[in-house]
């Protein structure tokens, strides 16, 4: 097999590229699930919501209301489109999760499955399946970077660091703060916690809301490399289950390393045997599962 | 009421063909047998797999290509689709009850996508294009299966046979066993029987029995489409269980008919209808969680 260095050090960039996403989504799956006991079906639907709301902000708002020139660019879309799919997860929250909290876990499944559904279909009537090209990359992060073993689009280099740099302060608040410590107190003992005189119940709505925030702006950063379609989320999604799987929920930090490492896993294997790429995730988690059943960095 | 029940089934099932479109009589017979194989595993044993698309598509696949190009007669087709289920099954089954609760979930999903992406990519089956033209072909060698009453009716053996394997099973030392281990592990466990084993052979059942299920639809269509073993066909088939009423013996029977026959109607309406199965979902799960026959179970019984 005559495959290059450069080859590879490009597709494991491509692949560290699509590791940040993987980071981002499972991260907010863990920490949903540490507090909530729900896994959130729902995390593609609402990270393909974040690019959606970039999209419309930046071609659909401004003819809707009748101003042509109005415009939400990507910059203010960074922060909008978290808040906007955050309130919308936490009322999410208030509505329909919280009456689940005392049934058998699989229901969350079930219902957050559900919502997901909803999504998809509803932007499927009114956008391409196969995806609508966002045009608002900031000129600023236009062109392409030498690397020195390849030319790097400035963007894709942009979304990797700023996504690493958000999963770290999530990491440093939830382990290294007050307000974390809260968190994982709550995780360990809701009663104790509200005992204290902490809002459990309220802390549980923002947790959703946060995880779900990630999600979106996770969409936000995907809308000008990946084109936004209705059914992003769920291709993505599957894999970021298998992801967490791998990882264990046990651990914010495992939750990162695991999601940028199979990114670059993924992008090793597009490299040396392309057919494989699309499910080498699934079969490292089944390697997982038969040699370490509770994860790489799950206790059970 | 299982009586009722029992006499609806078998004469609406024997009187069918004449009532409604034959197609779409075999097309409910495939999804009710997929659904109550199902439900074995969700409502009996408390275990949700999100991954049974890939027997029911997988052995679609197999069962289609036996057929078609090694020329197998079609009760031989379905019997190797059939025995391609169980061995998958026996694969997913023994990774997947390594871990508990959601992420039992998790995992089939993941595994049940392994065999997405290479029925995608595979030669045999077409890609993107299904395996098409399958030959209905003549059971025992006599009887022409492209008669439609003749497919129909083979089609409503299968699946009675399949009905009553789960009955049996349900209705077994082993289901009573299955019952315990949903209602409480622990104790099953402390009383000396072997939870993984009865979870295992529980799975494998399940999974084969779908692959009947998909097998004969294969038949019946002449097609295997991708459609078969995506992730959506999985959501279905829980909705169907979810919908009937999970654990009850009819429930995803009148699950799995409500489902296809709402496809059936709502079929112009594009993509609005995946707004409505997820609507559906969202309802079941706020407020209906016996489904419709353990909902008309408890009225009858707060009644009488």
């Amino acid at each position: 097999m005559n495959v290059s260095l450069d080859l590879i050090l490009a597709q494991m960039m491509l692949g560290l590229s699509a590791g940040v996403f993987y980071a981002m989504l499972s991260l907010g799956l863990a920490i949903i699930f540490g507090l909530l006991n729900v896994i959130n079906f729902a995390h593609g639907a609402l990270y393909m919501l974040g690019a959606f709301v970039a999209l419309i902000g930046h071609s659909y708002i401004g003819p809707w209301l009748g101003y042509e020139d109005f415009q939400l660019g990507f910059w203010p879309a960074l922060i909008v489109a978290p808040l906007l799919v955050g309130c919308f997860g936490m009322l999410l929250e208030r509505t329909m999760l919280r009456r689940l909290y005392q049934f058998d876990h699989i229901y969350g499944l079930l219902l957050t499955f559900g919502i997901a559904l909803m999504l998809q279909g509803f932007f499927t009537n009114y956008f391409n399946v196969s995806g609508t090209p966002y045009g608002g990359q900031p000129e600023s992060l236009n062109g392409i970077v030498n690397l020195g073993f390849m030319y790097f689009p400035k963007f894709r280099l942009f979304a990797i660091v700023m996504s690493i740099v958000v999963c770290f302060l999530t990491w440093f608040v939830i382990e290294r703060t007050r307000l974390g410590a809260v968190l994982r107190a709550g995780v360990e003992n809701p009663k104790l916690v509200q005992a204290f005189g902490i809002n459990v119940p309220l802390m549980v709505t923002l947790t959703f809301g946060f995880g779900v925030a990630l999600a979106a702006l996770a969409g936000v950063l995907a809308a000008p490399i990946y084109s936004v379609s209705p059914l992003m989320g769920a291709n993505l999604i599957i894999v970021v289950f298998a992801v967490v799987v791998i990882g264990g929920m046990g651990s914010i930090m495992g939750a990162i390393v695991t999601g940028l490492t199979l990114g670059l896993i993924q992008g090793l294997t597009k490299a040396i045997y392309p057919p494989a790429a699309n499910t080498v995730i699934f079969f490292i988690m089944v390697i997982v599962l038969l040699v370490r059943p509770a994860g790489l960095f799950g206790k059970e | 009421m299982n009586r009722i029940f029992w006499v609806l089934l078998i004469g609406l099932g024997l009187a069918a063909p004449f009532l409604i479109y034959p197609v779409f009589a075999m097309k409910l017979l495939c999804f009710a047998l997929f659904a109550c194989a199902f439900n074995l595993l969700l409502g009996y044993v408390g275990l949700l797999s999100f991954g049974h698309a890939a027997f029911f598509g997988g052995a679609a696949y197999i069962t289609g290509h036996v057929v078609k190009v090694w020329g197998f007669p079609p009760l031989a087709g379905i019997l190797t689709g059939t025995l391609f289920a169980l061995v998958l099954g026996a694969i997913f089954g023994k990774l997947a009850i390594r871990r508990q609760g959601i992420y039992f979930a998790m995992i089939t999903l993941a595994l049940a996508q392994i065999i997405y992406f290479l029925s995608l990519q595979l030669e045999f089956t077409g890609g993107e294009n299904g395996l098409q033209g399958i030959p209905r072909g003549q059971l025992f060698g006599v009887i022409d299966l492209s008669q439609p009453l003749a497919m129909y009716y083979t089609v409503f053996a299968i699946f009675m046979i399949g009905f009553l394997i789960i009955y049996r099973a349900i209705h077994s030392p082993f289901g009573q066993v299955l019952t315990a281990i949903r209602e409480n592990e622990p104790r099953a466990i402390s009383l000396g029987y072997n939870v993984d084993r009865f979870k295992l052979m529980a799975f494998i059942l399940s999974a084969t029995l779908a692959g009947t299920a998909g097998a004969t639809k294969a038949i019946v269509f002449q097609f295997a489409s991708l459609t078969d073993v995506h992730w959506p066909m999985s959501g279905e088939v829980v909705l169907m269980t979810l919908l009937g009423g999970m654990g009850t013996l009819f429930g995803p029977v009148v699950g799995a008919t409500a489902i296809v026959a709402m496809y059936n109607e709502l079929s112009a309406m594009g993509s609005w209808i995946n707004v409505i199965i997820g609507g559906i979902f969202v309802v079941c799960v706020l407020t209906f969680r016996r489904g419709i026959v353990g909902e008309l179970a408890r009225l009858l019984r707060s009644r009488s």
